[in-house]
């Protein structure tokens, strides 16, 4: 057997009976996908709110009655007096009130009605969410008595019309599968290839590697080779949960998607390696990777948070972050259905870190102690 | 011509100086020992000779080879077993065995006959994981490992750490029967009795090499007479006889204490009674008193209070 697919050979064998390895390699990346597929979302459904209406005439309960109907709010409790409110918002029972006039359908014949939606904004997020949803169902709810009476309103003149191309019903799963694959195949290659090769710094076997013929290139690519066999096992099961489970489009070409998901990979490796260089036991290579590799790339990257709204400089550093280039690749691919004619700048930039960064691992690579 | 050249070797670590000047030469097929008690520099000789440190100056050459500047050619040709166990635990003896063996372009069946006499003791746990196995098992096959692709030179650190005695004296039994195979062997221990099974010995404090002899000539180098004596009292023995007349030095040596006198002293009857008397006389019971020959770690404690 030659050096190189005996090294390979052993690689697997620890990872194969190493139960921990095994669980982070296959069991985070499916329970990471599903918890923010199913659980971490900002659409709000069934929110509770609370109505206070004196009126109590054919507008304001069939408004109510529509507001309730369309699956983003819960009708919590009906309130008698506007006192009510105060303690209502503060028990944290309800999230929005809406408040009519005690004459709200005379108000609406005499052409302008007063309406009044009141926002819990101890979680602005929330609170403009649902006052957005509330002021759609309420516009459509004009719209349609206009329709039905024949009259068009002086307010809608101006009909717009929005569309939201790609991702219709606004789904989250969207934005979260491509995310999550950075993460986790950022977190997979990188982490443990700079474990593993801090693991045989800590355990002396490191030493006995040196003192032999094999080149640090050889114990380089020997270590790494098997956890890019596995990341792309694992890209490929985040995409198919994607698919099947989440219904993910997959528009573009696969043989794109899993060419890049290796070039991403290539880099995460290569990071990891240079992070193994720099560290000298297992703690501190799972230390810088967590903190170095998966906050920014969890933060910084537009996975979470929109880097259009981040301070200068940290776009600047979200630049040299791999999963900020690899995520438009993703969604490109994906959901838009585009190729290389449009994606090849992320594609160089990937491409240019990954020399990068493999090339300073090598040169770092100390074959001795 | 010698496999194992160093000459005016030194390395420090900060402060602290590992090896300072040293120089000897081993020639093929020999067992040198590098005897010293832990911090006297060895590990860091062997990692140098071993091409894993660069020293701060001086040269080291293996099979003439240079450690700096030809340090691939010399890992080919050189065996290492360090100090701490370095196999993989989650591997099996087999497989551990079968790695290095491809790792350095040999198998096991190439090599059989040289690792035999030791691997057949520990063949029936092959399929045992390394992590399960106890420590005489784990140096044996620490020592198979090294040996698979017959290499020119051995280097063993501290083979005996950790070892039970029995297991401690087969080891060295194999090491004898590796002499055969012209392989030249340095091992290093903290273990004095170790040193009288090597061909030469240097022994090593501090980083400065105190003496380079055969074991031998080490202990013939030792003029004094000496005794061991012994009573229920240790502690107050030893304290109370390094108080008397004519005693150049007395120390703890296993169950007894040595006692050792001037040069100019001869070993007599008259001697053994005068002690007798002497600790009669500060209430010592059941004392024993016997003349012993001077071992490496006599000879050692000598060097130190020099």
């Amino acid at each position: 057997m030659n050096r190189f697919s005996a090294f390979v050979q052993k690689e697997f064998r620890h990872i194969l009976r190493d139960r921990r390895t095994l669980l982070i390699l296959f069991g985070m990346p499916v329970v990471q996908v599903l918890l923010f597929g199913f659980v971490l979302t900002n659409e709000i459904k069934n929110a509770n709110i609370a109505v206070l209406d004196p009126s109590k005439d054919l507008e304001s309960i069939a408004l109510t009655s529509k507001l309730m109907s369309s699956g983003y709010f819960h009708l919590e409790k009906m309130l008698d007096s506007p006192s009510e409110l105060d303690p209502a918002f503060r028990s944290g029972k309800i999230k929005m009130a809406i408040v009519y006039p005690p004459d709200f359908a005379r108000q609406l014949q005499a052409g302008t009605a007063q309406l009044q939606l009141i926002g819990d904004a101890s979680d602005p997020n929330t609170a403009t969410t649902l006052i957005n949803y509330a002021n759609a169902t309420i516009a459509d709810y004009q719209q349609e008595k206009a329709v039905n009476s024949g009259v068009i309103p002086v307010k809608s003149l101006m009909v717009v019309q929005t569309r939201m191309r790609y991702n219709p019903e606004q789904k989250g799963v969207f934005n979260f599968v491509p995310g999550v694959m950075t993460l986790i195949l950022m977190l997979v290659a990188a982490m443990m290839t700079s474990i593993t090769i801090a693991k045989e710094k800590e355990l002396g076997t490191m030493e006995v590697l040196l003192v032999s013929p094999l080149q640090p290139i050889q114990i380089i690519l020997g270590k790494t080779a098997p956890y890019l066999v596995l990341t792309l096992l694992n890209a490929f099961i985040v995409v198919l949960l994607g698919i099947f489970v989440f219904g993910m489009p997959l528009r573009g070409s696969i043989f794109l998607l899993a060419a890049e998901c290796v070039l991403y990979m290539f880099v995460a490796l290569s990071l990891g390696i240079f992070i193994s260089t720099k560290a000298k036991d297992q703690m501190t290579a799972m230390f810088i990777s967590a903190l170095g590799l998966m906050m920014p790339t969890m933060l910084l990257s537009g996975f979470i948070f929109p880097r259009e709204s981040m301070p200068v400089p940290l776009q600047v550093i979200g630049n040299v972050i791999p999963a900020t280039w690899f995520n438009p690749i993703i969604k490109g691919i994906m959901i838009k259905g585009v190729g290389l004619d449009v994606l090849w700048k992320q594609t160089l930039v990937l491409g240019a870190m990954a020399v990068f960064f493999l090339g300073l691992s090598l040169k770092n690579f100390k074959d001795r102690l | 011509m010698s496999q194992i050249i160093l000459e005016n070797i030194s390395k420090s670590y900060g402060p602290l100086l590992a090896a300072q000047d040293i120089s000897f030469e081993v020639s093929k097929g020999e067992i040198f020992g590098l005897i010293g008690p832990d911090g006297a520099g060895k590990t860091t000789l062997f990692r140098i000779l071993a091409t894993l440190l660069l020293a701060d100056s001086g040269t080291a050459r293996i099979c003439g080879l240079d450690c700096v500047k030809e340090y691939r050619q010399i890992r080919k040709i050189i065996g290492y077993m360090p100090g701490r166990f370095s196999l993989y635990q989650d591997l099996t003896v087999e497989e551990n065995l079968e790695f290095f063996a491809a790792v350095f372009g040999s198998s096991i069946k190439a090599n059989y006959d040289l690792i035999a006499p030791i691997y057949v003791q520990i063949e029936p746990f092959k399929n045992r994981r390394a992590g399960a196995l106890s420590g005489g098992m784990k140096q044996k096959l620490a020592l198979c490992c090294a040996l698979i692709h017959k290499p020119e030179v051995l280097f063993l650190d501290e083979p005996g750490t950790g070892v039970d005695p029995v297991s401690r004296q087969e080891f060295w039994e194999m090491l004898a029967s590796l002499r055969a195979h012209g392989i030249t062997m340095l091992v290093s221990t903290p273990n004095m009795d170790e040193a009288e099974l090597c061909d030469r010995v240097a022994l090593l404090q501090k980083g400065k090499i105190m003496a380079i002899d055969t074991p031998k000539g080490i202990t013939s180098g030792f003029k004094s007479p000496l005794l061991a004596v012994r009573s229920v009292d240790m502690y107050q023995l030893i304290k109370d006889l390094r108080d008397m007349e004519g005693v150049a030095d007395c120390y703890a040596f296993g169950e007894y204490a040595h006692l050792k006198f001037r040069e100019s002293t001869t070993l007599s009857l008259t001697l053994t009674n005068e002690i007798l008397a002497f600790l009669n006389a500060k209430n010592h019971q059941n004392i024993e008193i016997k003349p012993v020959q001077a071992t490496i770690e006599d000879c050692f404690i000598e060097f130190i209070k020099h």
